[in-house]
């Protein structure tokens, strides 16, 4: 929390949970995804169903896809700007369980991936990011935070912390979860400055990591 | 963890403390803190410019007209600066609930509070915008003394927390426009946010348009008048930060009906449960909503 969080974000209204952390949740996805989305099938749960439309959160969510920022001048045009980038969206209600009533849960196709988010906008245009491809996370998008999904093994979060460290970068905050032991596992690490590029693509080349991504900080402060 | 106490009993001018708190904090340059601010001072004094311009209606047609409304009419009170607090104010909330650009602070749904009061202020007394910029710091600084104890928004703990923490920013800030101490500017916010207690979420439809535009007039009103009364000395008897604590406990008693879940109080009213009918009934076109009303 900086003082840039309480003085902003400059944002397109009407409400900063509804609107700009609605935005900022699509922008989660639209960065992990990490090409142009051509089709997004979106649930909304509880607050953000009910008075979603009223507020803008259908529209800010879309903008957030198309990699808009929450101040920008197209969000209010986003379901026009998405018809004219090809990109289809899907609105549907949905019961997400005990979370958040303003919790979406995205799911985003491309030409060569898709990827699945689900978060909450908190207040004041905060958010918290809960699920991506279906596993557990814990990140709020105001650190650059790397995600990398891998096979379960021993030693592998030591490995990555270990080639986190020779970039360089410290590391702020870290969640894992796996599926099953020995299955699908991601790793979600909040970091003190973005990795480089060589660091990534490091990663990118481990047989054990199948999918890896550096969301870029989201927040203002 | 910094409280009011600390920024209270802060060398003046406080905001200079606050900035280079946040900075040790965070890691952020203090002129780059500096340069944003006044970038966000630029953003909303254009918002307040469109607002009061403006009188297209909102997404739900509640409102879009009121600030362009009272810019506009005789000032029936002679009372130049009460008028012009209020239209900045409402002008804000208007532009933010027609979905244009503005300045949450801390909240959308409060945004023109800040802007009314600080922003009404300097134009009434003719001060230039570069003399906001100090004060600003500070109001944000406030809020996240506050924002320690409580949560700011109206789904954690009524209007109270949202208004009231936007007004209690706004109150010191005019303090330290004007040249007040550390120890005004935070008896200033103490004050405003003593006479917020209790105060409820009730948003018609769950939207921030009533009763939130024609409320964050009034509070920055409250907000200068609170400045008022610290800049000739008067104080919080309740020690500020025990006045934080007493919203926060307010907040947790009160039900979830009165939290901005459009369950409870003017949300509840037969023309509030009629537009939000409508609301939700509309198809995917959108489109305005027919008042009840004449």
């Amino acid at each position: 929390m900086s003082l840039l969080d309480m003085i902003g974000p400059v944002m397109i209204g009407p409400s900063s949970s509804h609107t700009a952390g609605a935005c900022r949740l699509g922008l989660v996805a639209h960065h992990l995804l990490g090409e142009a989305p051509r089709r997004a099938v979106i649930g909304l749960h509880a607050s953000f169903a009910k008075t979603g439309r009223g507020h803008g959160t259908h529209l800010a969510l879309v903008a957030g896809l198309l990699g808009y920022a929450p101040d920008d001048p197209r969000l209010p045009r986003a379901f026009e700007e998405a018809e004219a980038a090809g990109l289809g969206v899907e609105f549907r209600d949905v019961d997400l369980g005990d979370v958040h009533p303003n919790t979406a849960h995205l799911e985003v196709q491309g030409d060569s991936g898709r990827v699945t988010v689900q978060g909450s906008s908190t207040g004041g245009g905060v958010i918290l990011v809960t699920h991506v491809q279906g596993l557990g996370v814990n990140f709020s998008g105001a650190a650059p935070t790397l995600l990398l999904r891998y096979t379960d093994a021993v030693g592998m979060i030591a490995r990555i912390a270990a080639t986190v460290a020779a970039d360089g970068v410290n590391i702020a905050t870290l969640t894992c979860t796996r599926a099953a032991r020995g299955g699908q596992a991601l790793v979600a690490i909040e970091l003190d400055a973005p990795l480089s590029p060589e660091a990534l693509s490091f990663f990118g080349r481990w047989p054990d990591a199948d999918w890896v991504r550096l969301l870029p900080k989201l927040m203002d402060g | 963890m910094t409280t009011l106490h600390d920024l209270m009993n802060a060398p003046a001018p406080a905001s200079a403390w606050v900035l280079a708190q946040d900075c040790a904090e965070t890691g952020l340059d203090p002129q780059d803190i500096r340069a944003e601010m006044r970038r966000r001072i630029g953003e909303m004094r254009a918002s307040v410019e469109r607002g009061l311009a403006s009188d297209a209606r909102s997404i739900t047609g509640m409102v879009g007209w009121n600030a362009k409304g009272l810019w506009d009419a005789p000032d029936a009170l002679d009372a130049p600066l009460l008028k012009r607090v209020q239209a900045y104010a409402m002008a804000v909330n208007e532009e933010n609930a027609r979905m244009g650009r503005i300045v949450a602070a801390p909240t959308a749904g409060s945004a023109g509070t800040i802007p009314g009061a600080l922003l009404g202020v300097a134009d009434h007394l003719g001060l230039p915008d570069e003399q906001l910029v100090d004060p600003m710091i500070l109001a944000a600084g406030v809020g996240k003394a506050i924002s320690k104890r409580m949560f700011i928004s109206g789904a954690a703990g009524g209007c109270q927390a949202e208004i009231g923490s936007s007004a209690a920013m706004a109150a010191a800030a005019v303090v330290e426009l004007l040249g007040g101490t550390p120890r005004a500017a935070v008896h200033a916010a103490s004050l405003a946010l003593m006479n917020t207690i209790g105060l409820v979420c009730d948003p018609v439809g769950g939207y921030v348009e009533v009763p939130c535009v024609s409320r964050n007039a009034f509070f920055a009103v409250h907000a200068v008048s609170a400045a008022q009364l610290a800049l000739a000395q008067l104080e919080s008897f309740i020690p500020p930060d025990e006045v934080v604590g007493a919203m926060a406990s307010v907040g947790r008693l009160m039900p979830a009906e009165l939290r901005e879940t459009a369950e409870g109080g003017l949300a509840q009213t037969p023309t509030g449960l009629a537009v939000t009918a409508r609301m939700e009934g509309r198809g995917e076109e959108g489109g305005m909503i027919e008042l009840p009303m004449a």
